[in-house]
């Protein structure tokens, strides 16, 4: 077994080669890491096998944490801390503070959903992304292996990533 | 991916076109019945018997009390309207009462009253015979009164309320249930024709926006424009016979200086709403839709047979003209057919208002059709990532159409004039449409939203086709908020006679409609074959 933070890494030429190749390693029992492409390749999430994403809960979450905010905050204000009578309305005008209940709630999730979605992407400003191979941001469809992971033994692996279409296979470690 | 597939219009299909013809020719012919010989007597008619027995009742008490006759008929304008139904037990009980215990007292309070009112009863008169002459809505209420106390002054020596429901009956009230039948041509019309027009503008967006995965099914859409030269001669000939009974503003004497009727409002906005303008403008939008809906079909079909990509360019082209012609006639549309119906409301959001309902409905047809299609073994290509993306635009749409329909109420709720504020008065302080004001809220806001919220119940025809065929009722019910009130009053409403005219109607039109578009389906290939993106539209996929 290898030691922790240490990849192969699999260069592919072809996004098609690369999808094949996705699923040829996942059928042989390999767990892939990553995929690493210069643009989205149709149809790889569905070839990595990623379940859909929890986002849209979080969204969601924030957005009823936004709403609950706003109308708390203008039902407090408005409603009880300092009545005003505008236009003869009822001092809690439910239509009046849709808007801010709106804009509140849009807020909060958009907010929320993005910081969430860098904290678990390891997008957060203090970590240092790992670059496997810099070709995959311009030319080249990247696979990672995690050696940590997988217990097959690194030559086994390096035949299978050659065998399913890889035009050559390093060996990567980070820090 | 089978290119060359056409769609049959079988024999079966159009037995259930017919037969759904026909149930709506059964309904409506049994809704026309119920309204022409029930009216007085039933249901719907409760409000203005309780008016004319309340009159009655009046009546009795001012021979009981002996009142003159001025405040006779104070009383009884002070007690029409809207509270009327409420009172109706208990005054039918008191009528009776009354009746029985001292006819002949009834019967001189009547020869009093006939003789007390002469000069009232000779205005009044004068009044109906001008209501007869434009039927407002607003004054029926008013001429039911004038009715009950024209039969009075006339007859008063007759027996007891026999005459006054005779009275009532006569004349007006046959003017009042055609006027509903003619709001119900009317509502389905505007309606059908929307959505039309909205399967020209998908095509033609699409076209813009050189979006592929929609090149698949690009024929339905194109499709619905068949439907468009119906409607316009549809429109054109109501326009031309019942003007009066749609259109409050296009009386004469409202622009009559001399006449009492005289609406200075109103005069003020003839430069835009006058008759000839109305009726040019009419024909002008549907001549545009109609020719740039024939140029965009026939590139398409051009396509077909030649294979040459120059009619997808000059086809992006066009699309272009027609959308931006289309904003602005539709804009322009929505004022006159719908917001005229009440000329002295006004709202600048009523354009996008009448838009967002017409594409929602639009895009559920359209989505409706493609999952029916591929129920019956068409278009077998399509799979649920088109469903997804027409489920998100569903999805989008209402709650676009929740936005606009909510802005506009917001900004006239908070602004408070009354010329703006009488249009949610209208509609949200009245028993006949705030159940619906808010069912309508639900259908198309609620419903859709909860419905189509997850990614799965997207990419599920079966729940999309159950939400399209909401959304699409929800915003029929929308536009019957729209036209209802201000042509027929109070007396609109979710009654018995809802289900038989207004559904046995829509059921005729929607049978005409889907009969003239599966027709031009049916014409040409089912799949745009020589479509340059026809090949992304096949591997489309969304994750």
């Amino acid at each position: 077994m290898e030691k922790e933070n240490s990849f192969l890494v699999g260069i592919y030429d072809d996004e098609d080669v690369l999808l094949d190749a996705v699923a040829k390693v996942r059928k042989s029992g390999v767990k892939i890491h990553e995929c690493y492409t210069p643009f989205p390749v149709h149809g790889l999430d569905d070839a990595m096998g990623y379940n859909y994403s929890n986002l849209p809960i979080v969204g969601f979450l924030f957005g009823v944490t936004g709403t609950i905010c706003a109308l708390t905050m203008m039902i407090g204000m408005m409603g009880f801390d300092w009545p005003m009578d505008i236009g003869g309305r009822p001092y809690i005008p439910l239509p009046d503070f849709i808007p801010i209940t709106f804009e509140l709630t849009v807020l909060l999730c958009a907010f929320g959903m993005t910081i969430s979605f860098f904290i678990v992407s390891n997008l957060n400003p203090w970590s240092t992304p790992r670059m496997f191979d810099p070709r995959s941001v311009d030319h080249k469809f990247v696979m990672a292996i995690d050696l940590g992971v997988n217990k097959q033994d690194v030559a086994s692996i390096t035949t299978l990533l050659k065998s399913s279409g890889a035009s050559e296979v390093n060996k990567k470690s980070f820090e | 991916m089978n290119r060359d597939e056409k769609f049959i219009f079988s024999s079966s299909a159009k037995k259930k076109l017919f037969i759904t013809l026909g149930i709506g020719v059964l309904l409506f012919a049994i809704g026309v019945f119920m309204l022409a010989t029930g009216s007085a007597h039933h249901d719907e008619g409760h409000g203005h018997e309780a008016v004319v027995r309340e009159g009655f009742h009046a009546v009795v008490e001012h021979a009981v009390t002996g009142d003159s006759s001025t405040e006779y008929n104070a009383q009884t304008e002070h007690l029409e309207g809207v509270h009327a139904s409420e009172k109706l037990e208990e005054i039918t009980v008191d009528t009776a009462a009354a009746e029985q215990a001292s006819v002949e007292d009834t019967l001189a309070a009547h020869e009093a009253v006939a003789q007390a009112t002469t000069v009232d009863t000779t205005e009044s008169d004068l009044e109906l015979a001008h209501d007869n002459a434009h039927v407002k809505p607003e004054a029926i209420g008013q001429s039911v009164e004038d009715d009950h106390s024209k039969g009075h002054g006339e007859e008063a020596h007759a027996s007891s309320e026999h005459h006054a429901e005779a009275a009532h009956g006569g004349g007006h009230h046959e003017a009042h249930w055609t006027l509903r039948i003619i709001k119900d041509l009317w509502l389905n019309n505007v309606f059908f024709a929307g959505i039309a027009l909205i399967g020209v503008f998908f095509i033609a967006f699409n076209y813009i926006a050189w979006a592929g995965w929609s090149a698949g099914i690009k024929r339905i859409p194109e499709a619905f424009g068949a439907y468009l030269p119906v409607a316009a001669i549809l429109t054109i000939v109501l326009l031309v016979f019942f003007h009066h009974d749609l259109f409050h503003w296009t009386h004469a004497d409202l622009y009559d200086k001399a006449s009492v009727d005289y609406d200075s409002i109103l005069d003020g906005k003839k430069g835009y709403l006058n008759f000839p303008f109305f009726i040019i403008r009419a024909v002008v939008y549907f001549a545009i839709w109609i020719s740039l809906w024939k140029v965009l079909r026939n590139f398409s079909i051009q396509q077909d047979l030649t294979g040459d990509l120059k009619y997808h360019f000059k086809s992006v082209v066009w699309s272009a003209v027609f959308v931006v012609t289309f904003g602005i006639t539709e804009s322009m549309a929505a004022w006159d057919w719908l917001m005229s119906t009440d000329p002295h409301f006004f709202s600048t959001m009523y354009g996008w208002y009448v838009f967002a309902s017409w594409f929602v409905s639009g895009l559920a047809m359209i989505t409706l059709f493609v999952v029916v299609l591929k129920e019956n073994g068409y278009l077998s290509f399509i799979n649920e990532n088109h469903l997804h993306d027409l489920g998100k635009f569903v999805f989008a749409f209402t709650v676009f159409w929740t936005y606009v329909w909510f802005e506009q109420f917001l900004l006239i709720y908070y602004a408070n004039i009354p010329e703006e504020v009488g249009y949610f008065v209208q509609r949200l302080k009245s028993d006949a449409y705030t159940p619906i004001f808010f069912l309508s809220l639900v259908i198309n806001f609620g419903f859709p939203f909860l419905g189509l919220m997850t990614r799965a119940a997207k990419r599920q025809g079966a729940i999309l086709k159950v939400v399209c065929v909401g959304v699409i009722m929800g915003h029929w019910l929308d536009f019957y908020m729209m036209i209802t009130p201000p042509i027929l009053g109070q007396s609109g409403g979710l009654d018995v006679k809802f289900l038989f005219v207004e559904v046995g109607m829509t059921m005729i039109f929607a049978s005409v409609f889907l009969f003239t578009i599966l027709t031009a389906l049916s014409k040409v290939g089912l799949v745009a074959k020589n479509h340059p993106m026809l090949e992304e539209s096949e591997h489309h996929s969304v994750f």
